[in-house]
């Protein structure tokens, strides 16, 4: 009993020891991205300081207005609704995504027959910029969300599919046979081994595929839906009030920003156990 | 080597891969009581594994019969654990989670979910490792990952226990608490144990009974019983007799070979 208590003890305090020093590590990290921040507004402002004439049209685009008329959107309600739309519409694309890559993955991944046969197939795809549907999409589906949720799961089914295949490559086969050897079901193989053995691998998917969706996101909301982010750039440009129209840049970045910290926060708590 | 009364028999087993032109293994008859531990010797690649895989009903025998508390096996069967050579924990289950990995399983016998935590709550004392319980696999050393997977084994309480090499990773000492722990764990519950190894000291150190196997296809070459108390390391001049024995009847197994 004593042998096992002093290990555990020992791996307590280096676990301590490891965390003090990552937490060291996160807080540099923090520190300079602030800097890298702070000089990428500085640019901007630079950029439309010296490389625009005063009282042009440009100067409209400078950071001190954007950042006004942010405060300016963030009092009202407009922002807020748009932004909730294009988020909802993120989160059935991924859920879509998600729903469909994941088993076909799994099956892909199990199969070498069905591996072989879907490849090239699905690397064809997979390289069709999903905006190059959306004539196709809108005449199929018609005006409206349809065809936005059709783009974006096109657009993320990708990452996760041929992630969850990789993953049941990778998949120790040790894990199966000690399945095996305790008299588990298909069912228990599954759901108890091959399913928690790719959650990493689907969790890598799932990042890259947040990355594709928002940038997809805005193009697609361009067309044929009356809110939204993507709609809500076109909106102001029409109202010709460009410093909202730079203030939703910024709010297409940050909340870019903060989705992908999410997905890599979702992936690294479950990473580290492993 | 009668059968009467045994927890785990192989009649007249054999082993042939599909393909190949000789079985690995012919005609192995071998028989486990409760409450012994029979140590399978012999080189690398002579079909120990392929053994154990057979008697643990992973794989089926091509001819022959194994006969697990009297009946048929013919799949893994729940008074059946197996160890592997590696401890083969999931690193998604905390070290609790990995014992009781598998005790809710369909085939498994009934147990409430009360019933399961006693027995994982049992077998985690019974290695030692009340202390590092919510563990995960990262924070294991190799002997706390070994005993975790014996205590995974003892969870099920197996009437057979069927360990592939299951210390050979591990320094000596660590080694040798785990041959003791094995002995105390297989007294206790009056379990059948078969530990497959190629140390001819780990046999000495912990078996009733040395099976050698060797030739191609291999057979039963030698057997020796073990008739000395434990803890055996004083006894040298014992084993050092039975020590040169089995290695001269290893030996001239290999040149067989």
């Amino acid at each position: 009993m004593s042998q096992a208590a002093v290990p555990a003890g020992a791996e307590g305090a280096a676990a301590g020891g490891t965390a003090v020093r990552q937490l060291r590590a996160r807080s540099y990290g923090a520190v300079y991205g602030a800097v890298g921040l702070a000089a990428l507004v500085a640019i901007w402002w630079a950029a439309i300081e010296f490389g625009s004439a005063p009282g042009s049209f440009a100067r409209l685009f400078a950071p001190a207005a954007a950042f006004s008329s942010l405060i300016e959107l963030a009092s009202g309600s407009d922002l807020w609704t748009h932004i909730a739309l294009s988020l909802k519409r993120i989160a059935v694309g991924l859920g879509l995504a998600v729903l469909i890559g994941v088993p076909v993955g799994l099956a892909v991944g199990a199969s070498k027959a069905l591996d072989a046969a879907t490849t090239p197939a699905f690397q064809l795809l997979r390289m069709i910029s999903p905006l190059s549907w959306m004539p196709i999409a809108v005449m199929a589906l018609g005006v409206g969300d349809a065809p936005i949720y059709f783009l974006l799961t096109f657009a993320a089914v990708w990452p996760i599919l041929l992630n969850t295949a990789a993953g049941v490559r990778a998949l120790d086969r040790r894990w199966l046979l000690l399945a095996e050897s305790l008299a588990a079901t298909r069912w228990e193989v599954l759901s108890r081994v091959i399913v928690p053995g790719v959650t990493g691998h689907v969790l890598t998917g799932v990042r890259l595929s947040i990355g594709i969706l928002w940038i997809v996101l805005v193009p697609c909301e361009m067309l044929g839906v009356s809110a939204g982010l993507g709609y809500f750039i076109l909106d102001t440009r029409d109202r010709l009030a460009y410093s909202e129209l730079a203030a939703v840049v910024l709010v297409i970045g940050a909340l870019g920003f903060l989705l992908d910290a999410a997905a890599r926060a979702a992936h690294a708590a479950w990473s580290p156990k492993r | 080597m009668s059968g009467a009364g045994a927890a785990l028999e192989a009649r007249g087993v054999s082993i042939r891969y599909p393909g190949a032109p000789a079985p690995v293994l012919a005609d192995l008859e071998l028989a486990v009581a409760p409450g012994e531990i029979v140590a399978v010797l012999g080189q690398s690649g002579v079909g120990k594994s392929s053994l154990l895989r057979v008697l643990g009903g992973l794989q089926k025998p091509s001819s022959g019969r194994v006969l697990a508390g009297g009946a048929d096996l013919a799949a893994p069967h729940p008074r059946v654990a197996v160890a592997f050579q590696d401890p083969a924990l999931l690193p998604w289950l905390t070290l609790e989670g990995n014992v009781a990995f598998g005790l809710d399983f369909r085939r498994q016998p009934k147990r409430s979910a009360a019933e399961r935590r006693a027995l994982v709550d049992a077998a985690i004392a019974e290695v030692g490792l009340e202390a590092a319980r919510r563990l995960h696999l990262a924070a294991l050393s190799g002997g706390m990952a070994q005993r975790a997977a014996l205590a995974r084994c003892l969870a099920r309480e197996p009437d057979v226990l069927l360990l592939d090499e299951p210390f050979g990773a591990l320094d000596e000492v660590t080694r040798a608490a785990m041959q003791a722990l094995l002995l105390k764990v297989v007294a206790r519950r009056r379990a059948a144990a078969l530990l497959i190894t190629h140390d001819v000291d780990e046999a000495l150190n912990v078996a009733d009974r040395v099976v050698l196997l060797g030739g191609a296809p291999a057979r039963v070459v030698g057997v020796w019983r073990v008739d000395l108390p434990h803890p055996r390391d004083g006894a040298i001049a014992e084993t050092g007799a039975l020590r040169i024995e089995i290695l001269t009847a290893l030996r001239s197994a290999v040149r067989r070979h």
